[in-house]
């Protein structure tokens, strides 16, 4: 067995005085020798543990291989073989909890950056359009309509499956552009915008049709649509409300949820008014409320648009936080302070409504809870505060109920997602199938895309079935 | 999906009617409900009511007053052209249902967004009353559209240039002293609607007022909408936009009206010089 190297390849960054000013991607990626470098560290596990880690089974140790032999096609397609967003993936998959966590490496500290080879291997592919091999649309037609609600990960590749499958599918999406969070909530720093749009491009090339503005349980319900002779539909509208503190002041001007914030930047472009029409108001002091990804992306905005200080305000320890850790070591880089064992009491404005400060409570840890992570404990009379113009609630998001209140017979969890079955993703609805966000609450990319490939599949075997 | 314009008419010098192929919303559009526009790539989306709806037609009308960036770029087209982006019928409708004798007061570019609660309202068997106010004789519209749909119509102008001098509160207030009244509605104006919905509280008249907040998506999506009804947080976009005027925190909503102030001046400047460069 070859010797075991345990330097990890770093991943070259845009530079901090830089990225400060810009919301160009930060991650620039491994060069070729990097990639190659990291490659060779995978030792080709016989049976290998990283695998099992990833939620859609990618066989990692394989594609790296055909990345170390240099043959770049191969490792696109075994890469593709289980991942139709590799590009995305590779940069937004919490791999540390995941395929990386797994590693036989991380024993030793450190695990091979698989992530970052995918991500690798997925832009090598995107600028090599010519050498890799095209899996043609099926071209045994069902002549079956296939109805997807939202064009989130899980929307777009049940129908990239379903669609290749030779079924007609069509997407309905509410708002006027496709791509879910990809598109509305995860900032280009992170995830560059012409990422996504290959992908929705990519989609639309096997001749899936995106409706755009159209609001289900508005202006049709999924009743409708299976009246209008869809055979099938697949709901995917992810979880789209935000949830709120519910504590004195929060609706004081200048409190933003962090859906509102990120999808006038992202969606609205707000980052370029007055180019464009969408304004946003962010101040010089901002408090995010949250630990997960949605508060790091937040919180790197704000600094991008000129804030002094802002703060992450989480009520655990470090080690509890959800987000990605290299996006709290990118946030912590670009100034962000974090002001752990924290938690709102209430939000404090002026005479005409507008937030002038917030005033937190010091919390500490006590036994662990049923998620694991140790309970945050509020300490009395810890009361302190912080001036603050601007707050961003990133607290998670939960169902919307326009689809649940508008479908007869589709039961629901008591969280208000829908109940469906994780092995084929059915509801108790006939005909009607769910996955993503909406069947499990705010997850993850790969899991909502894996939820979307479990149904095409479903969809499939029942649709030949039934003739 | 192309929205394109079928009719235009200029109401008064600021207020416009658009009707718009929309086949889809059109089959489904209730009173009370409204549609997010933008008009363009680089376009805020603005929620505009939906004034009337036609199903033969599949069209959508809608009626807005400039009063920034975004309804100056709508008031310039034309018919043939298209809008970027229409998306709706958003909201829940109006509470429409028998309830006696129901008055519906008006303001400004709102008077096309009565119309069609009027009408409801009649149809389900209500004495309608409509009140309809102005500022001035000149931005008076749609008088024959709302008489149509009114059993009697009560017309004020604040400078008496037209009808009856004064606020539309007043006769509002006469009505409820005389008869029975069973129902108000009240759109327009965030102040006008507050005014109405103090005027019938000693009265104990339910009051129902069709909320505008600044909004994003229109879905329920990202809380911007939010409105204090009753000491409760509200989506004003999926919960809405009518609510109970006796519970609005009317104060709440008018200062979150105003969290754009700057920048909708910006954006109006801008506007302006791309429009007249020699200025
Ligand atoms: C800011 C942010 C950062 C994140 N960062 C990460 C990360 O780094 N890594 C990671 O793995 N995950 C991350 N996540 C989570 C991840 O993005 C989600 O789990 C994933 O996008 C869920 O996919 P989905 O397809 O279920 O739904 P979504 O991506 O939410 O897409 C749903 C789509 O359905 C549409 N829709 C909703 N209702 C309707 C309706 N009634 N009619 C028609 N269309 C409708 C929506 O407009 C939307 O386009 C992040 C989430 C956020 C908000
Ligand atoms: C449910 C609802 C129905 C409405 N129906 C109509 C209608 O039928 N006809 C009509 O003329 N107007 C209607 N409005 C108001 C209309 O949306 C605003 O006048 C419009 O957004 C102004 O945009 P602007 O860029 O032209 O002006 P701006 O310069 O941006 O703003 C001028 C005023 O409009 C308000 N406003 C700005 N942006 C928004 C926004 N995104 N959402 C809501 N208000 C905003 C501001 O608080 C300000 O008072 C409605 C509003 C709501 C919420
Ligand atoms: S566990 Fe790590 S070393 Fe083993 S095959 Fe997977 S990536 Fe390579
Ligand atoms: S406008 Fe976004 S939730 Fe209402």
């Amino acid at each position: 067995m070859a010797k075991i190297n345990l330097n990890r390849q770093p991943m070259p960054k845009q530079s901090l005085e830089s990225r400060k000013n810009n919301f160009d991607e930060v991650a620039l990626g491994y060069t070729p020798e990097q990639a190659l470098e990291e490659a060779s560290r995978c030792l080709q596990c016989p049976k290998p543990p990283c695998v099992t880690g990833c939620p859609v089974g990618i066989d990692i140790p394989d594609f790296i291989k055909a990345l170390r032999e240099h043959d770049m096609p191969e490792a696109t397609h075994i890469l593709k073989r289980k991942n139709s967003l590799p590009g995305i993936c590779g940069r937004v998959c919490p791999q540390e909890s995941q395929c990386e966590k797994s590693c036989v490496l991380t024993k030793k500290g450190a695990p091979v950056a698989i992530g970052r080879l995918e991500r690798y291997v997925a832009d090598w592919e995107r600028s090599h359009p010519e050498l890799v091999r095209k899996q043609g649309p099926h071209i045994d037609h069902h002549g079956k309509k296939i109805a997807i609600v939202g064009s989130g990960p899980a929307g777009l590749s049940c129908s990239a499956q379903l669609a290749q499958m030779g079924y007609e599918v069509t997407i309905f999406e509410a708002l006027h552009s496709a791509g879910g969070v990809l598109t509305y909530g995860i900032p280009s720093f992170r995830l560059p915008k012409d990422i996504v749009q290959g992908e929705i491009d990519y989609v639309k090339s096997l001749g899936v049709e995106i409706q755009l503005d159209q609001v289900i349980g508005k202006i049709s319900t999924v009743d409708d649509i299976l009246k209008n002779g869809y055979a099938a539909v697949f709901l995917a509208p992810g979880a789209g409300a935000p949830m709120f503190l519910d504590i004195p002041g929060e609706n004081l001007n200048g409190i933003y949820s962090a859906n509102e914030f990120l999808t006038r930047i992202n969606l609205m472009k707000a980052y370029l008014f007055p180019e464009y029409d969408t304004p946003i108001k962010t101040g010089n002091r901002v408090a995010v409320i949250g630990g997960g990804n949605v508060a790091m992306d937040a919180a790197r905005c704000t600094a991008r648009l000129g804030a002094e200080k802002v703060y992450i305000i989480y009520r655990r320890s470090r080690t509890e936080m959800p987000a990605r850790q290299e996006e709290r070591e990118n946030a912590e880089e670009e100034g962000v302070i974090f002001t752990l064992l924290t938690n709102p009491k209430r939000f404090i404005g002026d005479d005409h409504g507008k937030l002038t400060a917030i005033e937190l409570y010091k919390m500490k840890l006590g036994e662990p809870d049923d998620t694991g992570r140790r309970r945050p404990i509020t300490i009395p009379e810890s009361e302190f505060t912080i001036d603050i113009d601007t707050a961003i609630v990133a607290l998670g998001t939960k169902p919307n109920p326009l689809i649940p209140s508008s479908t007869t017979g589709l039961d629901l969890t008591r969280w208000g997602t829908v109940k469906t079955d994780a092995a084929t993703g059915k509801t108790s609805k006939n005909s009607v199938w769910c996955g993503g966000d909406m069947a499990t609450g705010a997850a993850t990319v790969i899991s909502a895309m894996g939820a979307g490939k479990i149904a095409a599949t479903s969809i499939d075997s029942y649709l030949k079935n039934t003739g | 999906m192309s929205y394109r314009i079928i009719a235009k008419e200029n109401l008064t010098q600021d207020i416009h009617l658009l009707r718009v192929e929309a086949p889809a919303m059109a089959n489904k559009a209730q009173a009370g409900q409204f549609t997010m526009v933008r008009s363009d790539e680089k376009g805020e989306r603005i929620p505009i009511t939906i004034a009337d709806w036609d199903k033969q037609e599949g069209s959508i009308t809608i009626v807005f007053m400039e009063v920034g960036a975004t309804t100056k770029k709508l008031a310039r087209l034309n018919v043939g052209d298209t809008l970027l982006n229409f998306a709706g019928p958003l909201g829940r409708p109006t509470e429409i249902k028998f309830f006696g004798t129901v008055v519906c007061v008006a303001g400004g570019f709102a008077i096309a967004t009565i119309v069609p609660v009027a009408r409801a309202m009649k149809q389900a068997g209500n004495k309608v009353i409509s009140i309809m106010g102005f500022r001035t004789k000149s931005l008076v519209f749609w008088e024959d559209r709302l008489k149509e749909v009114s059993d009697n119509l009560i017309i004020t102008t604040d400078d008496g240039s037209y009808k009856r001098k004064g606020l539309v509160t007043e006769p509002l207030e006469k009505l409820l002293e005389q008869d029975t009244i069973n129902r108000v509605i009240a759109i327009g104006p965030t102040t006008m609607m507050k005014a109405c919905s103090t005027t019938t509280m000693s009265f104990g008249v339910k009051t129902m007022v069709s909320l505008n907040p600044i909004m994003v998506d229109g879905t329920g999506m990202c809380g911007s909408c939010r409105v204090s009804i009753g000491g409760k947080t509200m989506f004003a976009c999926v919960d809405g936009p009518d609510f109970d005027g006796h519970a609005v925190d009317w104060e709440l909503l008018m200062n979150r009206q105003r969290t754009y102030l700057d920048e909708e001046r910006e954006s109006q400047r801008l506007l302006e010089k791309r429009l007249r460069p020699e200025f």
